[in-house]
């Protein structure tokens, strides 16, 4: 294949270019399994456990980032959304749709990246599909997975379990992700910023399975960041939480880039990471077991669950002073003021 | 990170609050409350962001004034932005100016509806645009204090030295110091001491504040932006009312020297003049803003394209102008976080990433109790 | 108005222009605005460009002033007139 081939609009016509995309593409690196001889539908066997299921697309720029990629972040984000709703996963489906335009070469990188994530998470790619939008159209590449995995029974989750006393853990730095991909992006100028910490969460979830009847609820803390996600909480619950700045794992490439930027840390996308509330007594147990794991290894308690505050996120700040940690609002911008 | 993190030492910042709590002390006695005013944008963000108001005793106030360049520019300011992204220029802009808004609209609405806006980190990047598409021309928006001003004059220069003939700026640069006498002969405001900038005193020099220091006989004490220097700050502008002093006191010396930065000030000179300004809430403050000197007027948008700035609209109810005089609080606005909030912004104010009602909206505690009085 | 932070120097450009550093990220600077930027120098960068030089020797004697300021006793500060 040379180097400057291009997707074209016929690659998504179904004809002979689709099927030569299909065949050059996507049966090399996906082809074994449910999808040999390309069904129009997966039949999966059921073990006739509770299902989790859910759907994720992703529209990130650039499309290739310090430590990932849009194609790594698609398989991780689904595998961790099923993680932290108590799902082992086990399937995913791969739907992309392509811009008229983008380099074979970019795509084939972003396809092995799916292939070497869905690998190393343990999960199947077991459905698809391809579109070609015309040129400006499409910003490159948009891609979604959905995902199929099996219900722990260990956990039962729900914001109303959640009680005063209560521990906020993250299984490691915060904003990486969020902070990688805006430093990368044109006219912001970084070089050697900070990286993304697109990973998989489902082994963290699997490795406190046990504890499970003693966490309340998971989530990772994605668009929004940490913000985002204890707001959301503390907005369902008659509770608040009460955050210590001095315990905010931070990465010093991210804390750096975000000075700089003027852009809050718990406003900040993580993608490879989980924020679990859980009863105090099991988070010593947890952030052990979390940190045994490298994908654990900056586990830290950020907080607890309070009376007070009701329905607001406090942080404690290194000054002693407390002030409210807000949802963020509208896109993440850079200032200098 | 180095001389960041040693100045957020949560054991220093205990003792000084007791410190100050102690001062405060010692004014209540004397039966005194003093108005300390900072005047800085980031100031005001920094005293959110660490929660530092709560921290300080009942006979310390401290308010905030117009150092927030965006907040106090006229909404005709983005409405000849908009007007110039309407003939197809590329408007590069910092982050901070995107919801600002305009008499109808906004940058950000602007973009989505297929203007071509660019948000930048650095005015460097302006001449990367430039150079990138030499068929388009480029206009920045050139808003800010001294701070930012220095820079911004060197785009301009590196834009003569490459021969770059399609970038200009829409300017909109205020100056700090005639800010600060206009606040104080405002008989309607009361300013016991100011808490100066620390970066627009890295350029101007502490020495700027003397005039105005012996003037009017207000502490003005130099503080930079992180916790510890604040919360040194004020405790240096208390010792200096408890002794009934009236001095410029450089208390972020590692950056501010007693005449600033004499490459930036020189080059400011060079490429600007002073002339009237129209600052949002206050009205004209004489010699208070500088624009490009004639000979280089090629690089004023305004000129080049014929977009003047005229006086934009301002929406009703908005209180903007007292905020930024620290006449009013946010709290006490009636349209705070009801019709005016981040989502909605009704003035600049709420939506400048260093905005008064936005610090307020963004940290403040909704039972804000004062510090403890030991 | 003035988000700037102390950036390490770390390489000097043939055009004249610096790369900065703060916990190993790194961003061009403009150097225009200081004299005599040495390697190793720490830069206060605003916008991308040097404003001034951090004077090391001031930085420290400021935090060595907020180390005696700890080990004062609590007592201490109750005198009206303290200086700091």
């Amino acid at each position: 294949m040379s180097a400057d081939r291009v997707i074209q609009l016929a690659h998504g016509g179904g004809g002979r270019l689709t099927r030569e995309l299909i065949e050059t593409e996507i049966v090399p690196r996906f082809g074994g399994g449910p999808l040999r001889g390309l069904p129009d539908g997966a039949t999966l066997p059921s073990p006739g456990e509770l299902l989790v299921f859910t759907t994720d697309s992703f529209v990130v720029q650039p499309l290739e980032f310090p430590g990932g990629n849009i194609g790594d972040l698609a398989v991780h984000g689904t595998v961790n959304d099923l993680a932290v709703c108590g799902g082992e996963p086990k399937w995913l489906s791969l739907a992309l749709i392509i811009e008229e335009g983008l380099p074979f070469a970019v795509l084939g990188r972003i396809l092995d990246s799916i292939r070497a994530a869905a690998d190393a998470c343990g999960v199947t790619v077991a459905t698809g599909d391809t579109k070609v939008v015309a040129r400006g159209q499409g910003d490159g590449l948009y891609v979604n997975t959905a995902g199929i995995g099996l219900a722990m029974p260990e956990f039962a989750l729900g914001v109303n379990k959640i009680r005063e006393g209560d521990c906020v853990l993250v299984s490691g730095t915060l904003a990486d992700h969020g902070m990688a991909v805006l430093s990368a992006r044109q006219n912001i100028g970084f070089i050697n910023g900070p990286r993304s910490d697109t990973g998989p969460v489902h082994r963290l979830v699997l490795a406190v399975r046990d504890l499970g009847g003693s966490v309340r609820f998971m989530r990772d803390p994605t668009r929004g960041g940490a913000a985002t996600v204890l707001n959301e909480i503390v907005g369902e619950c008659e509770l608040g939480v009460l955050l210590r700045e001095r315990d905010l794992p931070l990465a010093p490439a991210t804390a750096a880039v975000a000075e700089m930027l003027g852009i809050d840390p718990l406003h900040v996308a993580s993608e490879g990471r989980v924020i679990l509330i859980c009863a105090s007594e099991v988070a010593p147990a947890i952030l052990k077991r979390w940190r045994a794991l490298p994908e654990g290894a900056g586990a830290a308690c950020l907080g607890s669950v309070t009376r007070d505050n009701k329905g607001r996120v406090v942080l404690e700040t290194l000054a002693g002073g407390r002030r409210l940690v807000d949802v963020p609002r509208g896109e993440l911008l850079p200032r200098i003021c | 990170m180095k001389y960041i993190d040693d100045f957020r030492n949560p054991e220093v910042a205990a003792q000084f609050v007791r410190k100050i709590a102690a001062q405060g002390q010692a004014l209540a006695a004397q039966g005194r409350r003093v108005h300390i005013m900072e005047v800085c944008g980031s100031h005001t963000m920094a005293i959110g962001r660490y929660g530092i108001r709560p921290l300080l005793p009942e006979s310390v106030e401290l308010i905030s004034g117009p150092g927030c360049p965006v907040c106090v520019t006229d909404p005709g300011y983005i409405d000849a932005a908009l007007a110039l992204a309407g003939r197809e220029a590329i408007i590069a802009t910092f982050g901070d100016m995107i919801r600002v808004p305009g008499s109808d609209s906004d940058l950000a609405a602007c973009r989505s509806q297929g203007g071509d806006v660019r948000v930048c980190y650095s005015p460097g990047a302006a001449i990367d645009l430039a150079k990138g598409h030499p068929d388009r021309e480029v206009v920045f928006l050139a808003v800010g204090f001294e701070t930012t001003i220095a820079p911004v004059v060197c785009l301009v220069e590196e834009a003569l030295r490459l021969g770059v003939k399609n970038l200009s700026l829409l300017t909109a640069f205020k100056l700090v110091p005639p800010a600060l006498r206009a606040l104080l002969t405002d008989p309607a405001i009361r300013i016991d001491a100011f808490l100066c900038p620390a970066h627009v005193s890295a350029i101007i020099g502490a020495r700027a504040y003397e005039p105005i220091a012996d003037e009017f006989r207000v502490p003005c004490v130099i503080s930079g932006f992180e916790p510890l220097d604040i919360l040194y700050g004020v405790n240096g502008i208390l010792a200096q009312v408890l002794n009934r002093q009236a001095k410029v006191e450089n208390r972020y010396a590692r950056v501010v020297r007693p005449d600033g930065n004499p490459k930036a000030k020189a080059r400011i000179e060079r490429y600007l003049e002073p002339v009237d300004a129209v600052w949002r809430g206050i009205g004209v403050i004489p010699a208070s803003g500088l624009a490009l000197r004639s000979e280089f007027s090629g690089f004023d948008a305004a000129k080049k394209f014929a977009v003047p700035v005229r006086p934009g609209r301002q929406q009703a109810g908005c209180r903007c102008g007292d905020v930024i005089k620290g006449k009013l609080r946010p709290t006490a606005c009636a349209l705070f976080a009801k019709a005016c909030t981040p989502d909605h912004p009704v003035g600049p104010c709420m939506v400048s990433s260093e905005g008064t009602c936005a610090a307020y909206f963004k940290y403040g505690m909704p039972d804000e109790k004062r510090g403890d009085k030991q | 108005m003035c988000l700037a932070v102390p950036m390490k120097l770390v390489e000097i450009r043939p055009d004249g222009k610096g790369v900065a550093e703060l916990e190993g990220s790194r961003h061009v600077v403009d150097l225009s605005l200081v004299s005599d930027a040495r390697l190793g120098a720490y830069l206060i960068v605003h916008a991308g460009y040097a404003i001034e030089i951090l004077d090391q020797e001031e930085a420290e004697a400021t935090l060595s002033l907020f180390g005696e300021i700890v080990s004062e006793a609590v007592s201490e500060s109750r005198i009206p007139n303290a200086s700091a």
